[in-house]
């Protein structure tokens, strides 16, 4: 425990740093690379470790954003530093609501295999976007507004800002996100999911309920997304349908893919990648006048399968900061 | 009745213009069993092809037998030598890879040509030129068969006939059939396995090329991202038939076609969308081969 909550800790005072030393605008991008991170890691449980190829990711955040948005304007949240405490809460919600989709979802398509999957989940996933259009109470394709989303609370001379709030919540969740899949993909559970990848019918054969192991795997993945999605709505305070698009899963899968499939860390450097890439191409759109960014990133895309099909990590995972810190600290003594 | 009638005229015309695109799907995922998801982009580069074709020789504004002749022209060799591009250049190189990866580049593809799309032809909408004239052939109890009705129809058909002397009484298409039944024994067997995919591809696209045609006849609006859901339906359309399955792609597109007109008819539009997916999980549930696939037991 003592690990990540240092790692908590260090995390906090960096982003003290960037709410001083940065614009809105990088701080919003900041939030999104957390908001990815937890996505490309939820995803990475299912596509990389799992095996099974799921297109709906996005459904599932809908689900959660949506549930947990929907919440806060029933439950409007406290004021002052207790605000956080409700927003880990609606998260809890938002994500407890998107695994139940991803059960009801996971349970009948789990027992197809490899394209199917990937066809029926991205069925799912637009489903859920269309189910969400037409639905009045949540504004239908005006989308959602009044979302309570963290506020400024001055305490003396030292103002803890919106982002401050929305930061402390994405990385809280970043680090449990972590924490779950690493220590699942070292117990018994995580196993029978590694075996499931390796071949299913090996695993079957060894006892293994394999229906059974995709199903868990997915339900956590879903809540995942669904936490991802709370935090997307709190912080933006409005929720479009249109945001939870077949991109929004395709760039998750990209994500996981990047990185490396079955490689937590992998996820994390290639969530950040793809999500400040467009965002630094922008002078480059504004030097040639028209919008070449998305080309480019499509084009590496192709790219990077043809040369490094394996992803930027493969399945291994980098070198712990921490062990490596004590290895230095031994050799000095 | 005659309601009833109307919308199963319209449904059939849409049907075969999905059966078409579906074509593609199937024949492509026969041989490589690789969804390309580039497909529905191909379509739309099939209509900007037309379109560019059309300003070319001045047939913009000149509808009649001959406009129809040079735009289908146009859409089929620029979507027959994209594809076979496309598989030259992206899925080539991949043919050992896992399937995953050939996937991320089919979707890394279809971005590229929406994004290219957008750069080059620009995002705002542009008017297909006009094909035929649309008029009314015979009124019979109260039905209206239109002009461009029958001539989607017809094109279709003739499509399908061609399509289908081609895969059954040739050379070309006897090797298609051996390559996807068995690529390694077909090789060993003197088929040149690569030249058959690429014509495979070329073939497909240029199918997707005549869809896009037929489209933009009816609906004269095209613009890059025009290809995503027509071709998800299209999709659909071929998994519902049974993926691989020639035959089935058709019936799979012709269903499609009508429950979507029935549902946009009888109930409300909104949903027209989610009944393709609401169709696809049904089938992908309880039928996963599809309705004329047959599923095959996986041996270890």
């Amino acid at each position: 425990m003592k690990i990540p909550l240092l790692t908590l800790l260090g995390a906090l005072v960096i982003g003290v740093g960037i709410n001083f030393g940065t614009d809105a605008f990088i701080q919003l991008t900041l939030i999104y690379i957390l908001i990815n991170m937890i996505l490309a890691m939820s995803l990475n449980l299912v596509n990389g470790f799992t095996g099974q190829f799921s297109l709906g990711h996005a459904g599932f955040m809908a689900v959660g954003a949506y549930s947990s948005g929907f919440l806060s304007t029933l439950i409007p949240p406290a004021e002052g530093p207790l605000q956080i405490l409700y927003f880990l809460i609606y998260a809890g919600c938002g994500g407890l609501a998107a695994a139940i989709a991803g059960f009801l979802v996971g349970l009948p398509s789990l027992r197809l295999r490899g394209d199917y999957l990937a066809i029926v989940t991205l069925g799912f996933g637009e489903i859920i976007r269309v189910i969400l259009l037409n639905t009045p109470s949540v504004g239908g394709a005006r989308g959602m507004y009044g979302i309570k989303g963290p506020a400024d609370w001055t305490l003396g001379e030292f103002t803890f800002s919106k982002f401050l709030f929305g930061y402390a919540h994405a990385i809280f969740w970043v680090i449990v996100c972590f924490i779950v899949i690493w220590r699942l993909m070292r117990s018994a559970h995580g196993r029978a999911f590694l075996s499931v990848r390796e071949d299913e019918i090996a695993a079957e054969a060894m006892g293994i309920n394999t229906t059974s192991a995709k199903v868990r795997a997915f339900v956590l993945s879903s809540f995942f997304a669904g936490i991802a999605g709370s935090i997307f709505a709190h912080y933006s305070n409005y929720l479009n349908p249109a945001s939870f698009s077949f991109n929004r899963s395709v760039d998750a899968v990209i994500m996981v893919v990047l990185g490396g499939m079955g490689s937590l860390s992998g996820s994390l450097m290639a969530a950040a990648i793809i999500t400040a890439l467009p965002e630094l191409l922008r002078p480059l759109q504004q030097m040639t006048g028209v919008d070449l960014r998305m080309v480019i990133y499509s084009l590496c895309l192709i790219l990077l399968m043809i040369l490094r099909p394996k992803g930027l990590m493969g399945n291994k995972e980098l070198p712990s900061p921490w062990g490596w810190l004590k290895k230095k600290g031994a050799q000095h003594e | 009745m005659q309601d009833f009638l109307q919308h199963f005229i319209n449904g059939v015309s849409l049907g075969s213009i999905y059966a078409l695109i579906a074509l593609g799907y199937t024949m492509v995922y026969g041989i490589l069993q690789l969804i390309n998801f580039a497909h529905s982009d191909v379509y739309m580069i099939g209509a900007f092809s037309a379109y560019y074709g059309a300003m070319l020789l001045g047939f913009q504004n000149r509808p009649g037998i001959a406009a129809l002749v040079i735009l289908l022209f146009f859409a089929m060799a620029g979507c027959a030598l994209l594809g076979f591009t496309i598989e030259r250049l992206a899925y080539r190189p991949l043919r050992k890879a896992p399937k995953l990866n050939i996937l991320i580049t089919a979707i890394g593809v279809s971005l590229l040509l929406q994004y290219s799309g957008q750069v080059i032809f620009g995002a705002d909408p542009k008017v297909f030129p006009s094909v035929l004239q649309d008029s009314v052939i015979t009124e019979f109890l109260g039905v209206q068969l239109k002009v461009l009705d029958v001539a989607v129809l017809l094109v279709t058909f003739v499509m399908m006939l061609a399509l289908h002397y081609l895969i059954y009484h040739t050379k070309v298409g006897r090797a298609m059939r051996a390559v996807s039944t068995n690529m390694n024994v077909a090789s060993m067997l003197g088929v040149n396995s690569d030249r058959i995919i690429s014509f495979t591809f070329a073939l497909g696209s240029a199918l997707a090329g005549v869809g896009s045609v037929l489209v933009g006849m009816k609906y004269p609006k095209i613009e890059p991202l025009m290809g995503m859901m027509i071709g998800l339906k299209a999709f659909v359309a071929a998994v519902l038939g049974g993926i691989g399955n020639i035959p089935g792609a058709v019936l799979g597109g012709l269903l499609m076609g009508l429950s979507e007109e029935m549902v946009v008819g009888y109930l409300s539009s909104t949903y027209r969308d989610a009944l393709a997916f609401g169709i696809l999980i049904l089938i992908l549930i309880f039928r996963p081969a599809g309705l004329l696939g047959r599923g095959g037991v996986e041996k270890v």
